[in-house]
C-alpha cells in the first residue's frame, strides 16, 4: 500500500511537470500543441545521445538541453505559430489552427527523430541506486528527478506571482484583450510563455529519460498524458496541475497495483471524463462566458 | 439549372456503372488500389459529415474502424455476414451514442483531446478482456469474402455516404448543425437542441466508419488490437479530408483520392520516410490551403462569374 502510493506521488509528480509547460503553452499563449509529447521525447533522445556519446551527467546535460528547448520553441513560435495568431479572427479559430499545425509538427519531428534512431526503445543507467525511504525501497535517479520537478515547479510558481514578467504572463492568460490596455505586448509575452514552456518540457524529458525506457514514437503518451492533466486542473493554473498530475499518477498506480496493470488508461479517462462533467473548467479553472 | 442537374445524374450514373464493373477488367493489384481508394474516400467523407458542418476536430476515426473490424474478427465465423455487418452498426451506434453523449457537450477542445486518446482506450480495454477474459490475443478471420466482394461493398457504402449526406443537408438536422458550426450559442437561442443534433450526426458518421472497419476486415486474415486499432488512419483520414475541404459534401473524396496514391506510392519508396512526408503535407496544407480544394475551386469560381456575366451583358 505505502509503496503504491509512493509510485503514485513520485509518477503524478512527473506528469505535473510535463504539464505545466503544456499549461503555459496552452493557457498563455493559446496554442493547443500536440507535438509536445514529441519534444519531450527529443529532449530525452538528446539526453541520451549527451550520456552515452560524450559522458555528461545528464543533470549537468540540463544546462545544454533547457536553452536549447527554449531556443527551439521561441524560433517556432515566431516563425510557424505567429502567422497563424495573426489569422484567426476568433479564439476557437486560433485553437483548431494550432491543433491541426502542431499536429503535422508531431509527425515531422517524429518522423526526424525516426529517421534518426528507428523505432527501438532506449534507455541508459543513470544513479540506478536503490535508497530506502520511510521503509520503502526506491531508486536514486526517480527520487532526484522527483526532486528537481518539485524545485522547478516551486521556482516556476515563484517566478509567475513575484516578478513583473510573470505577472504580465498571468495577465495575458486571463484576457489578452484587456492585457493590452495596460500596455503589455502580447504577442511577445505569449512568444516568451511558448518558449518558457518549451524549456520546461525539455526539462522534464531530460529527468524522465534518466529512469524511464522511451522510444521514438512514445511522444503521443507523453501528449495524451499532459493534455489531461492541463485540462483537468483548470487551463493556465499551475496549482491545477499539481492537483490534477498527483490525482492522475496516485489514481494509475493503485489501479495498477490492485486492479490491473492494464486499465491505467481507462482510469485516466474516466478521471477526466468525471472531472469535467462536474466541473467543466476543470478543478481550478473559471468557467468562461 | 435542370438541365444541368439531369446531366450530373446521368454522369454519376455512368460513373457508377463503371466503377461497379471495374473487378472484372482489372488485375488484383488495381483492384486492391481500388480497394484502398474506396476506403478512404468513405472515411473521410463520413469524418467531413460530422466535423465539416460542426468543426469539431474528431481523431476517432480508428477507434469506430477498430471496432468494426475486431467484430468480425470475433463474429466472422459464428455468424452470417449481413448479420455480423448489422452487429457491428449496433455497436459502434451504440458506442458513439456513449462518446458523444459524454463529450459532446464539453467544449470543442475536450473533444479532441478524447478522441485522441479513444482508439488507444478502447484498444487497452480489448487487450486487457482477450487477455484476461477470452484468453485469446489475436484471432484468425475465415469468412468466404473475395477482394471483390469487398469493392462491391464498399461502393455500396460510398453511395450510401454520399446519399446520405446529401439528405441530411437538406434535412432541418443539416441546417442546425451549420448555425452550431457558425455559433453555438446563437444556436441554443434559436431553439435547437444542440447536444441531441451533434450526437445524432456523430453516430450517423460513426456507423459508416465502424462498416468500413468490418468490410475491411477480411482483407487480413489475422487481426490483433493493434493491427485494427492503428492510430494512423484518424491522422491520415484528418489530412484528406482538410486537403479537400470538408465544408463540402464531395471535399473529403477529393483529398482522400490523391493523398490514398501518395500514401501507397511513399509506402512503396520511402517506407522510413512516410511519418515525416506525411507532417510536411500537413503543415502545408494547413498554411497553404485552409479552406481546401473545395475553397480554392469556390475562390475560382467567385473570380470568375462576374466577368462572364459582363461578357454576356455586352454581347
Amino acid at each position: 500500500m505505502t509503496n503504491a502510493i509512493f509510485t503514485g506521488l513520485m509518477l503524478g509528480g512527473m506528469y505535473a511537470l510535463i504539464a505545466m509547460g503544456l499549461t503555459l503553452q496552452y493557457g498563455v499563449a493559446r496554442i493547443m500543441n500536440l507535438s509536445y509529447g514529441e519534444f519531450l521525447v527529443a529532449a530525452a533522445f538528446a539526453s541520451y545521445w549527451l550520456f552515452t556519446g560524450w559522458a555528461l551527467n545528464p543533470l549537468l546535460g540540463l544546462a545544454l538541453v533547457i536553452p536549447a528547448g527554449f531556443g527551439v520553441s521561441l524560433l517556432l513560435y515566431r516563425v510557424l505559430l505567429t502567422p497563424l495568431v495573426r489569422r484567426a479572427r476568433t479564439r476557437g479559430a486560433l485553437e483548431v489552427d494550432s491543433i491541426l499545425a502542431t499536429f503535422g509538427m508531431m509527425f515531422i519531428v517524429q518522423g526526424i527523430m525516426l529517421s534518426m534512431f528507428g523505432g527501438a526503445y532506449f534507455s541508459y543507467s543513470f544513479l540506478a541506486i536503490p535508497v530506502s525511504l520511510f521503509g520503502e525501497i526506491l531508486a536514486l535517479n526517480r527520487l532526484i528527478a522527483f526532486g528537481l520537478a518539485v524545485a522547478v515547479g516551486l521556482a516556476l510558481y515563484l517566478a509567475l506571482t513575484r516578478t513583473r514578467l510573470g505577472t504580465s504572463i498571468r495577465a495575458v492568460a486571463v484576457d489578452p484583450m484587456a492585457a493590452q490596455l495596460v500596455a503589455i505586448d502580447v504577442l511577445r509575452t505569449s512568444a516568451f510563455a511558448f518558449a518558457l514552456g518549451g524549456a520546461l518540457v525539455a526539462a522534464a524529458g531530460v529527468l524522465i529519460s534518466m529512469f524511464l525506457t522511451f522510444s521514438a514514437s512514445s511522444g503521443v503518451i507523453f501528449t495524451m498524458k499532459a493534455l489531461i492533466v492541463v485540462v483537468m486542473g483548470g487551463v493556465g493554473n499551475l496549482l491545477g496541475c499539481l492537483v490534477a498530475g498527483l490525482a492522475l499518477g496516485l489514481s494509475e498506480s493503485l489501479v495498477a497495483t490492485f486492479v490491473d496493470p492494464g486499465l491505467t488508461l481507462a482510469v485516466n479517462f474516466a478521471l477526466f471524463l468525471g472531472v469535467l462533467l462536474v466541473k467543466p473548467a476543470g478543478l481550478f479553472g473559471r468557467a468562461q462566458r | 439549372m435542370s438541365a444541368m442537374r439531369l446531366a450530373a445524374a446521368l454522369a454519376s450514373c455512368a460513373g457508377l456503372t463503371v466503377l461497379a464493373l471495374l473487378p472484372m477488367y482489372v488485375d488484383a493489384y488495381y483492384l486492391a488500389l481500388a480497394i484502398g481508394l474506396l476506403q478512404f474516400t468513405v472515411l473521410a467523407t463520413a469524418w467531413g459529415l460530422f466535423s465539416g458542418p460542426t468543426r469539431y476536430v474528431s481523431l476517432a476515426t480508428t477507434a469506430f474502424f477498430g471496432v468494426g473490424a475486431y467484430t468480425v474478427a470475433v463474429l466472422g465465423e459464428l455468424l452470417s455476414w449481413p448479420l455480423v455487418l448489422l452487429i457491428a452498426t449496433v455497436i459502434g451506434a451504440l458506442m458513439a451514442v456513449i462518446v458523444g453523449l459524454s463529450t459532446l457537450r464539453l467544449s470543442g477542445l475536450h473533444f479532441v483531446i478524447f478522441t485522441f486518446g479513444l482508439a488507444e482506450l478502447i484498444r487497452q480495454l480489448v487487450i486487457w478482456y482477450e487477455v484476461n477474459k477470452t484468453r485469446v490475443l489475436g484471432r484468425y478471420v475465415f469468412v468466404d469474402i473475395t477482394q471483390k466482394d469487398i469493392y462491391w461493398q464498399l461502393l455500396v457504402l460510398a453511395v450510401a455516404v454520399f446519399v446520405i449526406g446529401w439528405l441530411i443537408a437538406r434535412s432541418r438536422l443539416g441546417f442546425a448543425l451549420r448555425i452550431i458550426g457558425e455559433d453555438e450559442t446563437v444556436a441554443k437561442h434559436c431553439g435547437i437542441n444542440v447536444t441531441v443534433a451533434k450526437v445524432t450526426l456523430f453516430t450517423i458518421s460513426a456507423v459508416f466508419m465502424t462498416l468500413v472497419g468490418a468490410i475491411m476486415a477480411p482483407r487480413w486474415t489475422y487481426i490483433e488490437p493493434s493491427i485494427a486499432f492503428n492510430a494512423t488512419i484518424s491522422f491520415e483520414v484528418v489530412i484528406m479530408a482538410l486537403l479537400g475541404g470538408a465544408h463540402r459534401l464531395w471535399g473529403p473524396a477529393l483529398g482522400a483520392i490523391p493523398l490514398t496514391l501518395l500514401f501507397e506510392f511513399l509506402a512503396a519508396r520511402f517506407p522510413t520516410a512516410s511519418t515525416l512526408i506525411m507532417g510536411v503535407i500537413f503543415l502545408l496544407i494547413v498554411y497553404a490551403l485552409p479552406a481546401g480544394v473545395v475553397g480554392l475551386w469556390d475562390n475560382f469560381r467567385r473570380q470568375w462569374r462576374p466577368q462572364r456575366t459582363g461578357q454576356g451583358v455586352k454581347a
